[in-house]
């Protein structure tokens, strides 16, 4: 299915969810958070399966004044 | 206690204040400082140090620790997905040390700022940091002056409020603004000095003293902190003396030749500045009055 992560256009496997894009980017959810469709979702949802066309974000912090 | 004695009392508290440990404690906060409360923080340094712009991560750790800062702020970006190095800011802040204060900086609407806020809130909640709960709401209406949209940060502030945000704002030193982002909730309202990583200090301090006036009518403790555009060190004392309860930088510590002393100058200038304003300066007057008295002179005085 395509999806966008990042602001990049993606191809997962069906079935797939944020946990299996951490894992393969090797990021660790504590220290991420995730945005798909512009809502937040915490963390004890992140094995909610993806859907064809979610956008995806996963931020995290960086310097800032 | 008879006057012989003072200097020995003054000798033993030197001694623990220049003590090992007292070096540590004094240095990490002002020790004399009056604590600052916004919601339901206390902040024991009232400069609020950025960790934005610096050349390397080291280089920030050290400037914080200079600065003697409590409160940190910290941007909400995406996660490198491709080429990811090893580093990355969490590694370089000790959240055990540091209330971390996430911005909206980059957003142009309440939506997206709303947006960032709750991830930055959501990553906090995570790494357990007494910061979660807050956020520095910044709004932005141009991306060559970064001033605010009014607008935009008068509809976030109210939304964010709703989600149960402790809200500190950025906005213009228009005092008409600064009173709107209070009467919709927000915890502490933050004029900037002038366009942020500028350097020209506070460029309208009567509108900055209008907003202190403004905001703390009939509620003195309102925390207002000057947010954006100080330069060096002197303009940290001069906000402090126009009565504002803290200083928030970044560029002016990160950008500065040698950003450990300037950090270090920053903290002492915001002593000096809130020292200044509670010791009570002396009015300006058109001409001089002596320091020395008349009586008693000796010399010739024209005219007399």
């Amino acid at each position: 299915m395509r999806v966008r992560v990042n602001g990049q256009d993606r191809d997962l496997a069906a079935g797939s969810d944020i946990f299996t894009l951490l894992t393969e980017h090797k990021l660790t959810p504590d220290k991420v958070a995730v945005e798909v469709n512009r809502r937040l979702v915490r963390s004890i949802k992140y094995d909610t399966p993806l859907k064809e066309g979610d956008e995806i974000e996963i931020v995290t912090f960086v310097g800032g004044g | 206690m008879t006057k012989s004695e003072w200097p020995f009392v003054i000798l033993v508290s030197d001694l623990i204040r220049y003590s090992d440990f007292g070096l540590r404690v004094c240095r990490r906060y002002n020790a004399s400082m009056d604590v600052l409360k916004i919601g339901k923080f206390e902040i024991h340094s009232r400069l609020f140090v950025g960790t934005g712009k610096y050349a390397t991560y080291e280089i920030m750790q050290q400037a914080l620790a200079a600065s003697g800062c409590q409160v940190v702020t910290v941007a909400v970006r995406r996660e490198r997905l491709i080429d990811k190095q090893g580093r990355s800011l969490l590694d370089f802040l000790d959240l055990n040390q540091y209330i971390i204060l996430p911005n909206t900086a980059g957003c142009f609407n309440a939506e997206d700022a709303v947006r960032v806020s709750l991830l930055g809130r959501d990553l906090l909640e995570k790494q357990k940091n007494p910061g979660a709960n807050w956020v520095k709401l910044e709004v932005l209406g141009d991306k060559k002056t970064l001033l605010p949209d009014p607008v935009g940060s008068l509809e976030a502030t109210k939304e964010l409020v709703k989600e149960g945000f402790t809200v500190l704002v950025y906005t213009s030193d228009d005092p008409i603004s600064a009173r709107r982002l209070k009467e919709a909730g927000a915890a502490s309202v933050m004029p900037a000095g002038s366009p942020i990583g500028s350097g020209q200090g506070v460029l309208n301090p009567l509108n900055i003293s209008l907003c202190l006036e403004t905001l703390k009518e009939g509620d003195a403790a309102y925390p207002v902190i000057v947010d954006a555009g100080v330069g060096t060190a002197s303009d940290v004392t001069i906000a402090m003396e126009l009565g504002a309860d803290g200083v928030l930088l970044n560029t002016g510590v990160a950008h500065a030749k040698d950003p450990l002393k300037m950090a270090a100058a920053m903290r002492q200038a915001l002593e000096a500045g809130r020292l200044s304003y509670l010791a009570g300066r002396i009015p300006k007057k058109r001409y001089a009055t002596a320091s020395s008295p008349f009586e008693g002179i000796i010399s010739y005085i024209p005219g007399e």
